[in-house]
C-alpha cells in the first residue's frame, strides 16, 4: 500500500501562444488549456506504482476553477480522487507561495510519495517541485527516469538525470520525486476512465477550509515580483540561398562566418 | 484578490489596456473591467495608469533589515572535481554586479579536493572564495549542499546569491530558497542592478513566447539561477588577488537523506557536452541515418564543436540524450549554431533561437527554421556538408 500524492498544473499549450506583434501582447484565445505534459509522466508514474503495489493516487492542484479539466484528466488516467486549491487569494503567487499553499494542504495527509514533473511549459521554473519538498521536510530526487521501489516498500531507488548521464539514487520513503521525459509514455484516458472520472471524490479547498493566512499566499505572499514583461527581439531570418552550385555555397557561408569572427 | 480597482478614480483615459499582455483588460461602458482568470498581477496597468486607479497588494518591506545584506556570491559548481564552465560566467557576471553596487564579490565553491580552484576564481574576478572541502561533498547531493549553503547565508546575509542554471544549481537553488523563505528567479538570461540596488532578473517564459522582468523587493538575499552561456567568461588576470577563506562545515551522514549509489555518464568518448560549447553541430531528422551522422562529426571536429541532435534523433538513439537541444533536452545559446536537416519547430527553436549565429541547411525552402537563421542554404544536405567541410578545411589550414 502506497500513498501517492501528484501536484498537477493546467497549462496553456505554449508552442501555440503567440504574441500579438502591433500591441505587444499575448495572444491566448483559442490557445488550449492542457494537464502540463511533465506531470501526466507523474501521474502515469503514479498510477502504475499503485497497480503494482496497491495503494491510492490523489491527484492535487493549484488553479482557477477551469483547471478542473486538468484534475479530471488525471482522474481519468486513473487517478483515485482529486483535490482543487481554488481561490481568487492564491491567485499571483510565485514559486513559493505556490509551493507553500500546496504544502499546506498536503502535509495535512498521509503519504509516502510526492510525485511531481520536472517543470511546467509555461514558466519553465522546476522551482515547485525542490521547494515543496523542502516546506514538507522530505528529501526529494529531481529528473527522474526510473523508479524501482524495494519489495517491504520502504525504500525507492531511481535513475536521477544529471547534465552528463544518470545518477542512481536511494531515498527512505516519503520523499519527493520530480519525473521527467523517458520515465515512462503517459497512458491516454479511455471512455470508462473518463466516465468514471466524474463519479470520483473531488475536493475542493479554498482559503478559510486551507486555514492558512492569507498574507502568507497569492502575490502578497510572493517574494518576486514581475516588474515588467515584453516581447523578446524577435530573431529574424538574414541571407537565405540557393545551392544550385554547393561549392560556391559552402564558399559563400564559410566567408559569413569568417567575417563574423564565428569561426 | 490583491488587485483592487477603484473605479471612481479612473478617468476612462484606457492606457491600461493596451499596457496589459495578458489581454485581461476590457472596456466596460466609459471605464474598465478585469478578466481575473488572465490577470497574473504582472503590474504593467498598475505601472501606467496616470491617476493611480489600481492598485496592487503585495508582501511588505521591511527597509532595514534589507540594508543588513551585502556583497554578491556566486555559488561555483565542480563535477567530479572539475570547474564547470558556468562557474566562470557566474564571476564574471558577479563581478560587473559587484561593481555596480560597490560591493564584494564572494565565490563559493563545494566539493572534495577542489581548493585547487580557489585561485582560478580570484583569476576571473573574486574578493573572496568560501572553500568547503570535505569527503561528504564529493558527490553532489540536495541535503549536504543545502545545508553547507543555507548555513553559510543565513550568518553572512549576502546580498545576491547566484547560482548556474544546470541539473544541479536547479535542483539546490529552491531547495535554499524554501528553506531561507526566499524569492528565487529560474533560468535568467539577463541580470542588472536598477537605481534601487535592485537586482533585475531577466528570463523568458512561456517557451520563449514572452520575457520577463522579476524583482525581489521584499527578502534578501535576492536569488536567481542563470542560463549556462549566456554570459560569456572574461580571460583570467593572474596578478588578481583575493581573500581564500576554508571553511569548516560539519555534515554528518545522517543528515543525508538520500545516497548515491552509481554515476552512469552518458557522455560519448570525446563528444563535447552540448550546454558547454561555443560551437553546436546539431542535426535533425534530414540525416536519415546513424551512418550518415560521420558528416556532421567531422565538421564538429574541425571547428572543436558539441554533436547535437533534435528529438527525432536523439528518440531513435542516433545520439545520447546528453546531445538533445530543444524544449525536452537541453536549452543552448552558443556562439555558433548549426542547424542540419532540422525543419525548425517550436520546440526545438524554444531550445537555440538564442544562440549567436545560426546556419542553416534544409532542403525545404518553407522549413521554420530558415525565419531564425543568420544564414540559410536551401539544399540536399549530402552533396552541400562535403563541400562546407572541405571549404572551413581549406580556411582553418590557410591560418
Amino acid at each position: 500500500m502506497v500513498k501517492i500524492v501528484v501536484p498537477v498544473k493546467q497549462v496553456p499549450e505554449v508552442t501555440e501562444v503567440r504574441m500579438n506583434e502591433e500591441t505587444g501582447t499575448l495572444i491566448r484565445e483559442g490557445v488550449p488549456s492542457i494537464l502540463n505534459p511533465f506531470d501526466e509522466i507523474a501521474v502515469e508514474a503514479a498510477i502504475q506504482l499503485k497497480e503494482k503495489y496497491g495503494g491510492e493516487v490523489t491527484i492535487v492542484t493549484m488553479g482557477p476553477p477551469q483547471a478542473k479539466d486538468a484534475l479530471l484528466k488525471a482522474l481519468a488516467m486513473g487517478g483515485d480522487k482529486a483535490v482543487h486549491l481554488t481561490d481568487r487569494a492564491f491567485a499571483g503567487a510565485d514559486t513559493w507561495a505556490t509551493a507553500l499553499t500546496l504544502a499546506e494542504y498536503i502535509r495535512k495527509t498521509e503519504f509516502d510519495l510526492v510525485i511531481c514533473g520536472k517543470q511546467a511549459i509555461d514558466g519553465d521554473t522546476a522551482q515547485v517541485g525542490p521547494e515543496l519538498a523542502e516546506l514538507l521536510g522530505v528529501p526529494q530526487i529531481c529528473y527522474v527516469r526510473k523508479i524501482e521501489m524495494s519489495e517491504d516498500g520502504k525504500n525507492v531507488t531511481v535513475h536521477r538525470g544529471t547534465d552528463e548521464g544518470y545518477e542512481v539514487v536511494k531515498a527512505k520513503l516519503p520523499v519527493l520525486l520530480t519525473a521527467t521525459k523517458g520515465l515512462n509514455e503517459p497512458r491516454l484516458p479511455n471512455i470508462m476512465g473518463i466516465m468514471k472520472a466524474k463519479k470520483k471524490p473531488y475536493e475542493e479547498v479554498n482559503i478559510q477550509t486551507l486555514g492558512t493566512n492569507p498574507e502568507r499566499l497569492g502575490l502578497k505572499g510572493s517574494p518576486t515580483q514581475v516588474r515588467k514583461v515584453f516581447a523578446p527581439e524577435k530573431k529574424k531570418g538574414g541571407i537565405k540561398i540557393d545551392a544550385e552550385n554547393p561549392a560556391a555555397a559552402a564558399k559563400q557561408l564559410v566567408e559569413f562566418l569568417t567575417k563574423k569572427g564565428a569561426i | 484578490m490583491s488587485l483592487i480597482y477603484d473605479r471612481d478614480t479612473c478617468t476612462g483615459c484606457m492606457l491600461c489596456p493596451k499596457a496589459c499582455n495578458f489581454g485581461a483588460i476590457m472596456k466596460d461602458g466609459d471605464k474598465v473591467k478585469f478578466d481575473f482568470d488572465k490577470c497574473v498581477l504582472c503590474g504593467s496597468c498598475e505601472e501606467v495608469c496616470p491617476v493611480d486607479a489600481i492598485k496592487i497588494e503585495r508582501k511588505k518591506i521591511d527597509p532595514s533589515k534589507i540594508a543588513e545584506y551585502k556583497n554578491v556570491w556566486v555559488f561555483c559548481e565542480t563535477t567530479g572535481g572539475r570547474l564547470r564552465s558556468v562557474a566562470l560566467e557566474l564571476v564574471t557576471k558577479g563581478r560587473e554586479l559587484a561593481d555596480k553596487l560597490g560591493e564584494r564579490l564572494v565565490a563559493v565553491i563545494i566539493g572534495s579536493d577542489i581548493t585547487g580552484h580557489a585561485q582560478t576564481l580570484v583569476h576571473h574576478g573574486a574578493d573572496e572564495v568560501l572553500v568547503v572541502d570535505a569527503k561528504i561533498f564529493a558527490d553532489y547531493t540536495t541535503d549536504a549542499y543545502a545545508i553547507a549553503m543555507t548555513s553559510l547565508i543565513a550568518s553572512r546575509k549576502p546580498a545576491v546569491v547566484l547560482y548556474g542554471a544546470t541539473s544541479n544549481g536547479r535542483d539546490l537553488a529552491p531547495r535554499i530558497a524554501a528553506r531561507l523563505g526566499l524569492g528565487l528567479t529560474a533560468d535568467c538570461t539577463g541580470l542588472e542592478i536598477d537605481e534601487k540596488r535592485q537586482l533585475i532578473q531577466t528570463r523568458p517564459a512561456f517557451g520563449g513566447n514572452i520575457m520577463a522582468e522579476i524583482i525581489t523587493p521584499s527578502t534578501r538575499p535576492q536569488m536567481a539561477t542563470v542560463r549556462p552561456n549566456v554570459f560569456k567568461p572574461k580571460e583570467p588576470d593572474t596578478s588578481r588577488k583575493g581573500k581564500i577563506e576554508k571553511v569548516n562545515m560539519q555534515v554528518s551522514p545522517v543528515q543525508v537523506r538520500t545516497r548515491v549509489l552509481e554515476k552512469v555518464s552518458e557522455v560519448v568518448e570525446g563528444m563535447k557536452a552540448v550546454d558547454e560549447a561555443d560551437i553546436i553541430v546539431c542535426s535533425g531528422r534530414g540525416i536519415k541515418d546513424p551512418a550518415n551522422l560521420e558528416l556532421p562529426r567531422q565538421l564538429a571536429k574541425l571547428l572543436d564543436a558539441a554533436i547535437g541532435g533534435s528529438r527525432p534523433i536523439v528518440d531513435m538513439g542516433w545520439l545520447p540524450p546528453t546531445q538533445q537541444v530543444g524544449q525536452s533536452g537541453r536549452t543552448v545559446c552558443p556562439k555558433l549554431y548549426f542547424a542540419l536537416g532540422i525543419s525548425g519547430a517550436i520546440q526545438h527553436q524554444i531550445g537555440m533561437a538564442s544562440s549567436d549565429t545560426i546556419v542553416a541547411i534544409n532542403k525545404d525552402p518553407e522549413a521554420p527554421i530558415f525565419s531564425i537563421a543568420d544564414f540559410g542554404i536551401v539544399g540536399d544536405l549530402f552533396t552541400v556538408l562535403p563541400e562546407v567541410i572541405a571549404e572551413v578545411k581549406r580556411v582553418l589550414d590557410s591560418r
